[in-house]
């Protein structure tokens, strides 16, 4: 077999999965944009023959999906920024300090990483309900504050600047936060925006604790607003389609902005991990 | 500045978060065992004197609860069909997008990682209609192969795997970067020696490629195992773990006893169940990749 | 630059948490509604009505999907979030009340000249009191009744729906016979939808709890008869297994897959919209047969009724609207625009429902309903064992002594910290 036949066989394999891959997106956006009932016909129709904007109009007027969007931005925002400080801190802490039973603690939280979240959840849900915090904005922050793969990853970046910077700075004067603020945090950028999208993108998908903890509608995430919204509109799938794409549009956006430091961010924690 | 204001400063570096940790998780954790002995329930919610300490009954009803053995076995399901499955695609995927024949790799690589990134009850909904019996354009891809129309969704014998398809697509993207990161850190010379050698590509690729891509797969298989075995929002979005439980998954259980039910002492023990079960899977991992 | 953008951040989370803590608008008195379904979208249609009646009241109305009904009513509940006013499925008023979370409402009834009992289907009524006290008003009703082709009996020699068990049993088989293909079943009864089977154990005289709802009593003789009638209907392949063979069972009816089913009134609205020209007249409703007399079987008291919040800041205005979703007049419309039977007597005599003919058999059978046990657990023993029970035994994988004694057990261990509560007088 020549190269170029080679060549034109393996182009065709990629072409054809990146086309299934991308297939569902493409109906969705197109199914989005279809009148009620336009997308249930045999055979399936691939673009709207009347391209309408009835579908978000409904989303946007009728059931207020504006607010949920917004929850979801809020609070993958301010839990993104929190995390990102206090993760980094710790992990600068485990990367340049030397304090007793370090390596220990840090292989502690690094094992108790299987224990699946899902065990912490009726406890948490317990402990917010007695702090009074259930179904208000605190009830996915507080549990989001910290995490151990964030320490993890910063850590193992941290690690990575020499100490001479952190020594010489320490010689002039400077105190442990103004190193932590001016040396620290601006080295370790490129990692800090990897773990600020990872951190976005987990709050803004997730599901299963927003859909435990927040109880009113107008305090919703977007997947918690959608699947609510599907329950009762299995039959509108067009409604349904409009609100996925608001739900997807803003991660797509996200990643393809920051795409080279979440690529790069995800074979990082393959390599060392 | 000395040591021990050094220690002192490290402290306040670690407080934050290690506190948080401790209490949102750890905290929660010990709870969540100290529950799983108990009867915690509805009539307990408010009533705290009502809890009952039960020793390991909790544990014992579960081994003879039929439908937690169900659960069990859909999740195994979902783990040993869906993990092998997505390894593989996403390393085939990965190969080929390392190829030097192929051009165009960066959009092809966004291509394929794209369903990483959007929110799992979003694709699943359309999904969910791309499964759909009349109209979804999966049985019209079949009809025109002339595969007669499935009920996907609905048929306790196609849900798990429509499940497990859709999981498939959603998740091989993110395995697929970590196996090009994995491919290009093998030095090129080696490749270059087995040519000289007169080894084929086939040979290279099971003498060269898949022993040194050991360690990346391991991590892989472990992640992805776990991911698996902590299914949720899939079926709970899709199907609600029905037809007749077909696809209902250890969490999911988890959830219906813990949240619908409000059996929370059980709850917490089939929690635990499945941390013990994680825990052992990943030691059973490192252990056959140890020997190998 | 980047502190820049970071105001902004910190200028949205302000905003943010303020909004959040800030419910009440000013001057208005605020009713929270939390509607289930389809109801909670449509009843959003009569609360204009309402506001306008009452103004300086202001209903805020949520709607709740049913898949996720329970939960969200019980974590809205434990964080002391549950609304003014809400719907419940009438099955689960034991358990709101079990946790304290519903007021009663004897007083406010007691000074109501809108609502009293004698206004109510009496079955239905009764399944809203606990204990002697009243603690949720009939919303509408949901009651199961027999849909069938009248063409497809009228061939299997029956001018008339059957009446008792072993016509409902002979008519299947008449049917199945004239139906020579393979995949045609003369009734759908599905074995996963655990009202099939209580209904026919109700029917045949089973109590399902027994000692104050305390024991499960599913291993008894009457319970065992309905299992077995039930079974010869799968086994002699009058009755689909799969439950999802007919993904859309108004479509299999019409298209001659299904002669009968039994099922609930919404399905009235689909019927008439799958049997059209040719088909229009080919159907019918009938009550539900009896196991052995010529009379009206028994069927569910099932339904939804409004309930109020016991810390519910504003009852007044609560019950206000509570007494403004009774009015036969506002019943009316919502029987208009969900096809949900009326709880009130009077709204059946309105000529849009008395006109209708598939509304007389829901009638008749509405007098013919029985209660489900009052208790926390029914949920869980319903959907979770009941269901899973039958499966066992329609799929063979155990015989039906056996799975009743399973069946029987395993409510039995749910039951038991319920026989706790009552040893110790917690209940």
């Amino acid at each position: 077999m020549t190269t170029g036949i080679k060549k034109i066989i393996l182009t065709a394999i990629l072409l054809i999965a990146g086309i299934l891959t991308i297939t569902p997106f493409i109906w969705m956006v197109s199914a989005s944009f279809m009148y009620d009932g336009h997308a249930s016909v045999y055979p399936p129709r691939f673009f709207p023959d009347v391209f309408t904007l009835v579908q978000y109009e409904k989303l946007f007027s009728h059931l207020n999906i504006l607010r949920n969007f917004f929850n979801s931005l809020f609070l993958s925002c301010v839990i993104t920024i929190i995390s990102l400080f206090l993760n980094s801190m710790a992990g600068y802490a485990f990367a340049k300090f030397r304090f007793s039973k370090k390596d220990k603690i840090f292989k502690f939280l690094l094992s108790s990483m299987i224990i699946p979240a899902q065990v912490t959840m009726l406890p948490l849900f317990l402990l917010l309900k007695q702090l009074h915090l259930l179904n208000t904005y605190f009830a996915i922050i507080i549990p989001g504050l910290a995490n151990i793969f964030g320490i993890f990853l910063t850590r193992q970046y941290i690690y990575s600047i020499p100490d001479s910077l952190i020594e010489a700075a320490r010689i002039e004067g400077a105190s442990e936060f103004l190193i932590y603020r001016k040396i620290i945090l601006p080295l370790s950028a490129p990692i800090l925006t990897t773990l600020a999208i990872f951190t976005f993108l987990g709050v803004w998908n997730d599901f299963l604790w927003p859909l435990i903890s927040l109880t009113d509608s107008s305090m919703y995430t977007l997947p918690v607003a959608l699947a609510n919204l599907m329950g009762e509109h299995t039959k509108d799938p067009e409604l349904m389609m409009a609100g996925s794409v608001v739900t997807v549009i803003p991660v797509i956006i996200v990643f393809l902005a920051l795409q080279k430091y979440y690529i790069k961010g995800i074979m990082m924690s393959g390599i060392k991990g | 500045m000395n040591a021990k204001n050094l220690k002192y400063y490290a402290f306040m570096f670690l407080a934050p978060a290690l506190i948080s940790i401790f209490v949102f998780f750890f905290l929660p954790v010990i709870a969540s065992f100290l529950i799983s002995f108990t009867d915690f329930d509805i009539y307990s919610l408010n009533h705290p004197e009502r809890i009952r300490f039960t020793g390991f009954q909790n544990y014992s009803k579960l081994l003879n609860d039929p439908l937690f053995w169900k659960a069990l076995g859909n999740t195994f399901l979902y783990v040993i069909v869906a993990s092998p499955l997505s390894i593989l695609i996403s390393l085939i995927a990965a190969i080929s997008l390392n190829s030097k024949l192929v051009k165009f790799k960066s959009v092809f690589r966004l291509t394929f990682f794209m369903p990483v990134v959007t929110t799992l009850v979003a694709v699943a909904i359309v999904w969910r209609f791309i499964y759909h019996p009349r109209f979804g354009i999966l049985n019209y891809a079949l009809g025109l192969a002339g595969i007669e129309p499935l009920d996907w969704l609905g048929d306790p014998h196609y849900a798990l795997p429509a499940i497990i398809i859709m999981t498939v697509w959603k998740n091989f993207g993110y395995n697929m970067i970590i196996f090009i990161a994995g491919l290009q850190n093998i030095p090129d010379y080696l490749y270059e020696a087995a040519i000289l050698d007169g080894a084929n590509k086939f040979q290279q690729l099971r003498n060269i490629t898949i022993p040194m891509l050991a360690p990346t797969t391991l991590f892989i298989s472990i992640i992805t195992m776990i991911g698996f075995f902590q299914i949720f929002a899939e079926p709970y979005v899709m199907t609600q773990g029905g037809p007749l439980n077909s696809t209902l998954s250890i969490v999911l259980y988890m959830y219906r006893e813990g949240f619908r039910w409000w059996n929370m002492g059980y709850s917490a023990a089939i929690a635990f169940v499945l941390f013990f079960i994680i825990f052992v899977f990943t030691l059973i991992q490192f252990k056959i990749k140890r020997v190998t | 630059m980047k502190l820049q953008w970071f105001k902004y951040i910190i200028l949205l989370a302000v905003i943010f948490l303020l909004n959040s803590c800030n419910h009440n608008e000013t001057g208005f008195r605020v009713v929270r509604f939390w509607g289930l379904g389809v109801e909670g979208e449509a009843v959003a249609q009569l609360i204009r009505e309402f506001e306008t009646e009452n103004p300086g009241i202001i209903v805020k109305v949520q709607m709740i999907p049913w898949t996720a009904a329970q939960e969200k009513l019980i974590s809205a509940y434990a964080s002391e979030n549950l609304p003014d006013v809400f719907q419940l499925g009438n099955t689960w008023i034991p358990q709101f009340q079990e946790l304290d979370a519903i007021a009663t409402l004897d007083t406010f009834i007691n000074t109501s000249g809108n609502i009293d009992s004698s206004k109510f289907f009496k079955g239905i009524w009764d399944t809203n009191i606990i204990n002697g006290k009243v603690y949720g008003i009939p919303w509408y009703i949901d009651t199961r009744v027999l849909f069938y082709r009248t063409d497809d009996l009228y061939n299997a020699g029956y001018s008339r729906p059957p009446v008792n068990w072993s016509e409902l049993l002979d008519v299947s088989l008449k049917i199945k016979k004239n139906k020579l293909k393979k995949d045609l079943y003369p009734i759908f009864l599905p074995f996963n939808d655990w009202s099939v089977i209580v209904i026919f154990a109700l029917q045949a005289g089973a109590k399902l709890l027994v000692k104050n709802n305390s024991y499960a009593n599913f291993s008894s003789g009457e319970f065992k008869k309905a299992v077995e009638f039930l079974m010869q209907f799968y086994d002699k392949n009058l009755a689909p297994k799969g439950s999802m063979e007919f993904n859309n069972i108004y479509q299999a009816m019409a298209e001659g897959y299904i002669s009968m089913f039994i099922s609930g009134p919404w399905n009235i609205k689909e019927m008439k919209k799958w049997m059209k020209d040719e088909l229009e007249n080919e159907w019918m409703t009938a009550p539900l047969p009896s196991p052995d007399s010529n009379g009206i079987g028994i069927s569910l008291a099932g339904g939804a009724s409004l309930v109020m919040n016991k810390m519910s800041n504003d009852k007044a205005a609560a019950w206000k609207l509570i007494e403004f979703l009774s009015r036969p007049a506002t019943q009316m419309k919502f029987y208009q625009i969900v096809d949900d039977l009326p709880a009130r007597r009077e709204v059946w005599n309105y000529p849009e429902i008395k006109k209708d003919k598939y509304m007389k058999a829901f009638f008749t059978q509405l007098n013919h309903v029985q209660p489900l046990p009052k208790v926390t657990e029914w949920e869980q023993i319903a959907y979770s064992k009941i269901q899973q029970y039958m499966e066992y035994i329609v799929y063979k994988k155990m015989s039906i002594d056996e799975a009743l004694k399973k069946l029987d057990d395993d409510v039995n261990s749910i039951l038991e910290k319920r026989r706790w509560m009552i040893k110790n007088n917690l209940l």
